[in-house]
């Protein structure tokens, strides 16, 4: 298989944060996410609900024979996200070695940020009520950093310091385009998980802005096997706009 | 019944400085953009906008309508960010309250009860917190004991939601994908205002839509405009999609870009 992309294990990576969830909502944010929930789906997550963007969620939301299974207006989409129902995998401008996440805004000076982004949007209270993970597409030091400057989705200290009341707290991956990585840690702090094919453990130690564990023999991310390989390229993403997000320099 | 037409102008003349306005619709979608403008190009000033932000948010900013914003979010959705609103935070022109999404609609629904507050566990932990200083948090009066945030009511003096048809009775139908939080923006506000593509008969609105389309009636709404296009370039699906080519027009500064349709 060596004609695998970086997006393809990407996509792979991104997939498996989802086994194991059984009958719940997934919401990818981003390409490579959106591209990794509809394979999770068509393989070894088929309890997964997937939206078409707006309200209607789709048995088989790029197949021909697809059908309309639930409605959920963002009305109803807020019960099932305190409800626990729910695995987003968000994006981030920031992330710290807790998993604190900031999509606000950068600068120290709330009032007056460096830059405006989108706002907390929902990542305060899907972090706090149902598992999350994050998709990073440029692994760098400016995205993972000491202290992120607004905390939008919680990490593991501050759900600590919130009390009982963050008992359903839960990340559980952090992809990127170099690396997988988790929190499981005996505090929680970030680790790599494995790295993938073709990048050193020197390059994600060089594009992280904090200390991370585990970077004694990380595993390798593993690549897409025949039947996810045929899925990804013929099925879901022909158009190769996987691409866009994760561009391959050459082959892995 | 009272007939409650009126026009885009009549809204305006109704609105007064200082005054908080809730915005229904969603980012870019069915956004009341024929009376947002019409506020735009007003004398108004110094009100606080309640809003699932889109183009109204930073319509109202780069006019310097907008004292402080209250928003989960602002975003265009085909384009991120709304360039506007982000000017104006940058240069520190306006006030904000940043809340979750969730939680804005709970504070929606507490104006729309009569109740203080609703607790909600959205929020707690992260910097909506420590960026608003007043919330505060409540404690479970059962065995739990579980702290929970207490979200306050979010009073609207007035609430402006465009839909796609309603009565001259004020009872109106959404025929998209989503209602938004329109239902629960006319029930926080003292007055409410509903903009729509057409207005038509009573005995005419089930013909484009099920009962469970009317979910805002007469008892919710003060007045009641024709406006066709009135949710300007923001999508108002079944009747139009997004204009994207006005959209990014006003994106690049061209503020009242009208929609080609």
């Amino acid at each position: 298989m060596s004609d695998v992309t970086r997006a393809e294990i990407c996509i792979a990576a991104c997939a498996e944060a989802w086994r194991g969830d059984g009958e719940v909502i997934a919401s990818p944010m981003g390409r490579i996410p959106a591209l990794a929930a509809r394979l999770a789906k068509l393989t070894f997550a088929p309890g997964l609900m997937l939206s078409d963007g707006d309200a209607d969620y789709l048995t088989d939301p790029t197949g021909a024979d697809s059908h309309v299974e639930a409605h959920i207006p963002y009305r109803r989409l807020f019960d099932f996200v305190w409800h626990g129902s729910r695995h987003v995998m968000m994006g981030a401008s920031q992330l710290d070695r807790f998993g604190n996440q900031n999509i606000s805004a950068i600068g120290t000076d709330f009032h007056r940020p460096k830059a405006q982004l989108i706002g907390v949007r929902g990542a305060p209270g899907n972090t706090i009520n149902h598992p999350t993970s994050y998709w990073i597409a440029n692994h760098s030091p400016k995205v993972f950093v000491e202290k992120v400057d607004v905390v939008s989705g919680i990490g593991f200290d501050r759900a600590r310091a919130a009390g009982p009341a963050a008992r359903f707290h839960e990340l559980r991956l952090v992809v990127t385009n170099l690396a997988v990585l988790d929190f499981a840690t005996p505090d929680r702090r970030m680790r790599i998980r494995s790295i993938h094919p073709g990048v050193t453990v020197e390059e994600v130690i060089a594009a992280t802005g904090f200390a991370l564990e585990g970077t004694s023999h990380p595993a390798l991310t593993p690549q897409p096997g025949g039947e996810a390989l045929r899925l990804i390229r013929e099925v879901l993403d022909p158009k190769g706009t996987r691409e866009r997000e994760v561009p391959s320099a050459g082959r892995v | 019944m009272r007939d409650k037409r009126m026009s885009v102008d009549d809204v305006v003349a109704e609105l007064r400085d200082g005054m908080t306005v809730g915005i229904g619709g969603w980012g870019s979608r069915r956004k009341p953009m024929a009376l947002v403008t019409a506020i735009a190009k007003s004398s108004l000033k110094d009100l606080t906008v309640v809003s699932y932000g889109g183009p109204d948010v930073g319509m109202l900013c780069a006019t310097g309508k907008v004292r402080k914003a209250v928003y989960g979010f602002v975003s265009l959705d085909s384009i991120p960010l709304d360039p506007h609103f982000r000017k104006a935070r940058q240069q520190g022109e306006i006030e904000v309250a940043e809340f979750d999404e969730g939680a804005l609609q709970w504070g929606l629904y507490a104006a729309a009860l009569r109740l203080p507050f609703l607790p909600t566990r959205a929020g707690l932990g992260s910097d909506v917190v420590t960026n608003n200083p007043e919330l505060k948090t409540v404690t479970s009066p059962y065995e739990d004991g579980e702290e929970l945030l207490a979200m306050p009511a979010i009073h609207l003096d007035a609430a402006l939601v465009h839909m796609n048809r309603a009565d001259k009775f004020g009872n109106a139908q959404y025929l998209g994908p989503d209602i938004y939080f329109d239902d629960l923006y006319c029930l926080a506000a003292e007055k409410r205002y509903v903009s729509c593509e057409r207005i038509v008969e009573t005995s005419e609105l089930l013909a484009a839509g099920p009962p469970q389309s009317l979910k805002i009636n007469r008892m919710m709404v003060d007045g009641v405009v024709e406006a066709a296009g009135g949710a300007g370039f923001t999508s108002c699906v079944p009747d139009y999609g997004r204009d994207e080519a006005a959209q990014k027009a006003y994106a690049a500064g061209d503020l009242f870009a009208e929609a080609s349709r």
